[in-house]
């Protein structure tokens, strides 16, 4: 019996670590719920932050402030990535990681220098082993951010911009679509566009800006990276929630299809054992 | 009915007002300002202080550590913070952000213990963040 000791062996591991996948989904389940009230909590900032940017884009300022400018020749970008800290959810990183390389990979063919800074740690691992320059990270997050947590690595990015380092600025990162839609997303913060024309205010104003336009301006801009930023970030959580739920239920359920597999191969061993002890039986009693 | 003006205040936490009101007022870092209907467009930070709300002639209040100001004609938004920030503390955590990234190009073998002196270091920054929040409060009052 051998045989069939082993394959019961087999069984029990894969029955344990069935138990951890179904717990891994349980987990993820809840905490998912949680991240896409996070995700829905900052909406309603995002939304005002970005009409307020959107109403700035169609001003007329007699200063123009860095962040709404075109630079005349682009030399150098910057790219934010955001990921998970850790793995076993699926090929939620892997595809963003993917699409983030296909765009770098235009950039540079066309001469194009880049700059990475990343968020998660799957990210700085990732990037850490590419020629490319990694200038920033921020890592081990946890499931519930905070602004201020990002607010270095997005300053990195924002000076590096000011100072004419970079020429724009891009975020990748994963967008929460449903549970089992992620799509990944990679959306250009800087220079700030305008979305869609707007009659009502494509007449000449421009806002009273106290103290100054330009110090207003500043500090309206870093906030409005930094929403987007924590926004992706946010979003990212979820989605990594959400693909390790789903991760995690196809491998119980794989888990279950192997055990039902393996249960097979045992009875049929089992079962030929016996038939073999009763031939012998049969046999040595003939021959007797 | 009298004229009224729209007033949205948001955090990234959530969203703390919303409607139409009489008149708003602000802390804007020149002073405060009142803003009533049909205001000149206005974009202005916001140093810590109470925003006062008034609706039929009665008062809401909201504290707010900072934020911006946005005022169109028929249209008020308020972004208020949730992080405190300074110059300094930007800084620093920018720097610190900096030296992660080298450290970890420096050291790949690391990584295990790296990750939990990182988590300690974090913590003991978020302290001090809380002492100086309490410092600022405590100013104020």
């Amino acid at each position: 019996m051998s045989r069939g000791k082993e394959i019961r062996n087999q069984i029990a591991s894969i029955k344990n670590t069935q138990k951890i996948t179904h717990a891994m989904e349980m987990v993820a389940a809840s905490k998912m719920r949680k991240a896409q009230e996070r995700m829905l909590a900052i909406r309603p900032y995002q939304d005002k932050i970005h009409h307020v940017i959107q109403h700035l884009v169609f001003a007329h300022p007699e200063y123009i402030h860095v962040y709404l400018q075109d630079r005349a020749e682009e030399r150098r970008v910057g790219y934010v990535v955001i990921s998970s800290d850790r793995g076993l959810c699926g090929g939620l990183n892997n595809n963003l990681f993917r699409i983030v390389l296909k765009h770098i990979k235009d950039k540079s063919d066309s001469g194009l220098e880049i700059d990475i800074c990343t968020i998660g740690q799957k990210a700085s691992n990732f990037f850490v082993r590419l020629p490319v320059n990694h200038i920033g990270q921020t890592v081990q997050l946890g499931d519930s951010p905070h602004v201020h947590e990002l607010i270095g690595t997005v300053k990195i990015m924002i000076d590096a911009y000011k100072e004419g380092i970079i020429d724009s600025l891009y975020l990748a990162y994963n967008q929460f679509v449903n549970t089992m839609i992620q799509k990944n997303n990679i959306v250009k913060l800087l220079p700030v566009k305008p979305e869609e024309s707007n009659e009502e205010l494509s007449h000449h104003w421009d806002y009273i800006y106290e103290p100054n336009s330009k110090d207003v301006l500043d500090n309206l801009l870093v906030r409005y990276v930094e929403s987007v930023v924590y926004q992706g970030v946010v979003e990212n959580i979820a989605c990594e929630q959400a693909s390790r739920m789903v991760a995690m239920k196809s491998a119980s359920d794989n888990a279950g299809d192997i055990i039902d597999d393996l249960q097979l191969v045992h009875n049929k061993a089992r079962q030929a054992v016996i038939t073999q002890e009763i031939s012998e039986i049969v046999g040595g009693a003939a021959a007797v | 009915m009298s004229i009224t003006i729209h007033v949205d205040i948001v955090s990234t936490e959530r969203e703390i007002y919303s409607g139409l009101v009489d008149a708003v007022f602000a802390p804007a870092v020149m002073g405060e300002v009142g803003i009533y209907p049909r205001h000149t467009p206005v974009l202005t930070p916001l140093k810590a202080g109470v925003i006062r709300v008034l609706v039929n002639g009665k008062e809401d209040n909201f504290y707010i550590s900072g934020g911006i100001l946005e005022v169109q004609p028929h249209v008020v938004t308020i972004l208020a913070d949730t992080a405190m920030r300074a110059a300094d503390l930007d800084e620093a955590a920018a720097l610190k952000a900096k030296l992660d990234a080298e450290h970890v190009l420096n050291n790949r073998d690391t990584n295990v213990g790296y990750a939990e002196a990182r988590v300690k270091f974090t913590e003991a920054l978020a302290q001090l963040r809380s002492i100086e929040r309490m410092r600022k409060i405590a100013k104020n009052y």
